[in-house]
């Protein structure tokens, strides 16, 4: 479904991808794991398209996207959840998730899918006029992947849906990011630092190391992968 | 309050005296006056002295407002409730306003005067509510504003002096033009933000008043186009003797003639306008486009990630905001009939930020509040001549102080849910 074949990405003269192999199927749950400084982030954002491929190409359903533009990604069907949330802090809850269906706002299945959100984090409708910012961190979190479900992707990205938010709404956050998986038919690429929750959660997984896919494999076998437990997991054999 | 603090606040408000004395000693103490051959100093020190008294005192005065931290001193009980009047009725004050501005001109104290200060007034808050749309909505810092209302004003003044169109024709084709020099403006900085973006636009201004001072060929450089068209109330203008085979407003409607009768058409129009500037602005924001401004300003990262087209949201903003910018430049050239780049300088700009930021950005109310008192103030104040911009500085400092975020900081949703209707 989407095929991600040698990708490097610069930043000016600094090369932060350094030919990514990936690819992920029709269904699935990807899980994408690595350290700081990784090139985790730089690879969602040159999918979405926020920044561009210098070599490389990334093909979504038979269709080279690498130099398309954001919003035409975003119509072909992939949706990102950008690290760090980034919901609109000064707007409501309800015209964040507005702004989610920016793509398809006039569509008549708006208010249908509106409910939708609203049943998959019950929490949202209680806070509907609520401005953005005055949510909780995993309320945040919940809010930005509802309102990027709005605009219907095929691939939902997901970055570090974790980071910041207290362990129990973590849990809650996964099940629900398998809920949209299993019931919604919604292929879901994710990014974590968390390796142990990523790794648990995914049908497959990858392992980047300084922009370069060096482990992959199922998210058991990658669980139970004696390195990744050194590197990433705790209670892993220390070298 | 206890000693400790009252020791310190006025050591604070010595401080600030000290910083006073520097500055006012020598800008105001030492006065040169010409005596007899070359100039001379006087000093005057008694004025120096009052100021900077003036300055500890009010420092100390703030001190020991703030040193309380509750609100009950004079000035904090007045502004909160100010803005529990505003905030929780802007809808009645809105209405209320509408009214007053309707009857205004027919009330028995208004004369020529007002009805020049209140066109005046007017004519900022529509300016005011454009760039709202560029700096409220989208977040954009336009410090050229003034730009688009030159571009308006000399197509509005070109048009109608070259072809004599009526202004019903040339008022959006000045629109037109406006927002087409704000797609200009747009397409450089699409990749700009906050303090560079602002730098580019306040340049903008600048190129559009030097080009109107130096393409002499069309725009009369400094010497401006005279004989710009007075508008008609449709079809009838306002003459005591109108040309043969016209008939003039006052004769129509079997009125005694009166300079007046312009005056007030000249304030329906300009109130009309403004008005329509809000309900397309209001409107708007809860379209997507408005919505995408919105969303624009708080995060470009994520509205590229939720498929926003930025460089569309950023042009349509800044082609709408120079629109109306536009509307404002013909209204301003049809009601002076004369122009020239005099009235399009930095400073026109920066009073409409400044309505803007000191109206609460994107308060389509503060906007309103903060025209009238700035513009309001600074005219009060007109018999102080140079002095009166210490009036308009003054009255920005006090919102500043009592009120940081603007005197209307709080953005309205534009989803209300059933029952939550004010």
């Amino acid at each position: 479904m989407l095929k991600i074949s040698n990708v490097e990405t610069f930043y000016g003269k600094i090369q932060a991808l350094r030919g990514v192999d990936l690819d992920v199927n029709d269904g699935e749950i990807v899980s994408l794991i690595g350290s700081n400084g990784a090139g985790k982030s730089t690879l969602l954002m040159t999918i979405s398209g926020v920044n561009k491929a210098k070599r490389g190409n990334i093909v979504f359903n038979g269709e080279n996207i690498e130099n398309k533009q954001p919003h035409k990604i975003v119509d072909m069907g992939i949706c990102q959840v950008p690290e760090g949330r980034r919901i609109f802090s000064r707007l409501t809850v309800e015209e964040n998730l507005r702004l989610g269906a920016h793509a398809n706002e006039k569509g008549k299945y708006f208010e249908n899918d509106i409910k939708e959100v609203y049943d998959l984090f019950p929490v949202l409708s209680d806070r509907k006029t609520q401005r953005g910012g005055t949510l909780s961190g995993g309320e945040q979190q919940m809010l930005a992947i509802g309102r990027a479900l709005m605009s219907k992707p095929k691939v939902l990205l997901l970055d570090e849906p974790s980071l910041g938010i207290a362990p129990k709404l973590v849990n809650q956050i996964f099940v629900s990011i398998k809920n949209i998986n299993k019931e919604k038919n919604v292929t879901i690429f994710l990014v974590e630092q968390n390796a142990k929750k990523a790794l648990e959660l995914a049908d497959r997984a990858y392992v980047l190391v300084n922009g370069k896919v060096t482990i992959k494999g199922s998210g058991q076998e990658l669980l139970k992968n004696k390195d990744i437990q050194a590197a990433y997991l705790e209670g892993g054999a220390k070298n | 309050m206890e000693k400790k603090d009252i020791i310190q606040s006025f050591k604070d408000s010595l401080f600030t005296g000290l910083i006073a004395l520097a500055l006012f000693g020598p800008i105001v103490g030492l006065r040169t006056a010409s005596k007899g051959e070359g100039l001379f100093i006087t000093p005057q020190w008694g004025i120096v002295f009052l100021l900077v008294g003036l300055c500890i005192l009010g420092r100390f005065l703030i001190n020991l407002n703030s040193a309380r931290k509750t609100e009950i001193t004079f000035f904090s009980k007045f502004t909160s409730k100010f803005s529990a009047i505003t905030e929780d009725k802007a809808k009645h004050f809105a209405i209320t306003a509408i009214l007053f501005s309707a009857v205004f001109p027919f009330l028995p104290f208004t004369d020529r005067y007002f009805m020049d200060v209140a066109i005046m007034i007017l004519t900022y808050i529509m300016l005011g509510w454009g760039l709202n749309i560029v700096v409220g909505l989208a977040g954009l810092l336009d410090l050229g504003y003034v730009a688009f209302y030159a571009v308006g004003a000399y197509s509005y003044a070109l048009i109608a002096t070259t072809f004599g169109w009526s202004f019903w024709i040339c008022l959006p084709l000045a629109g037109v033009f406006a927002a087409f020099f704000g797609i200009l403006l747009g397409f450089p900085v699409l990749r700009l933000r906050g303090d560079y973006l602002a730098i580019v636009t306040l340049g903008f201004g600048e190129i559009i008043r030097i080009i109107l001072i130096n393409w002499y060929e069309v725009t009369n450089g400094p010497d401006g186009i005279t004989g710009i068209p007075r508008p008609s109330f449709f079809g009838l203008p306002f003459k005591r003797s109108p040309d043969e085979g016209e008939t003039s407003f006052h004769l129509f409607f079997n009125l005694e003639y009166s300079t007046m009768h312009r005056i007030i058409f000249l304030y329906y129009l300009i109130l009309v306008l403004a008005l329509i500037t809000n309900y397309f602005t209001l409107k708007i924001r809860k379209l997507p486009v408005g919505r995408a401004w919105e969303a624009l300003r708080e995060d470009e990262i994520a509205c590229k990630s939720l498929g926003v087209n930025p460089t569309n949201t950023k042009l349509t903003a800044f082609a709408i905001g120079a629109m109306f910018g536009g509307f404002a430049g013909s209204f301003f050239a049809t009601r002076q009939a004369f122009i020239s780049p005099e009235s399009f300088t930095f400073i026109e700009s920066a009073i409409i930020v400044a309505i803007v930021v000191l109206g609460g950005m994107g308060s389509q109310t503060g906007v309103v509040l903060a025209s009238i008192f700035l513009i309001g103030i600074t005219e009060m104040f007109r018999d102080l001549e140079q002095y009166r911009m210490i009036a308009f500085g003054g009255a920005m400092v006090l919102i500043m102080v009592f009120k940081p975020k603007g005197i209307l900081a709080n953005r309205k949703p534009t989803i209300l849910m059933h029952g939550d209707k004010k």
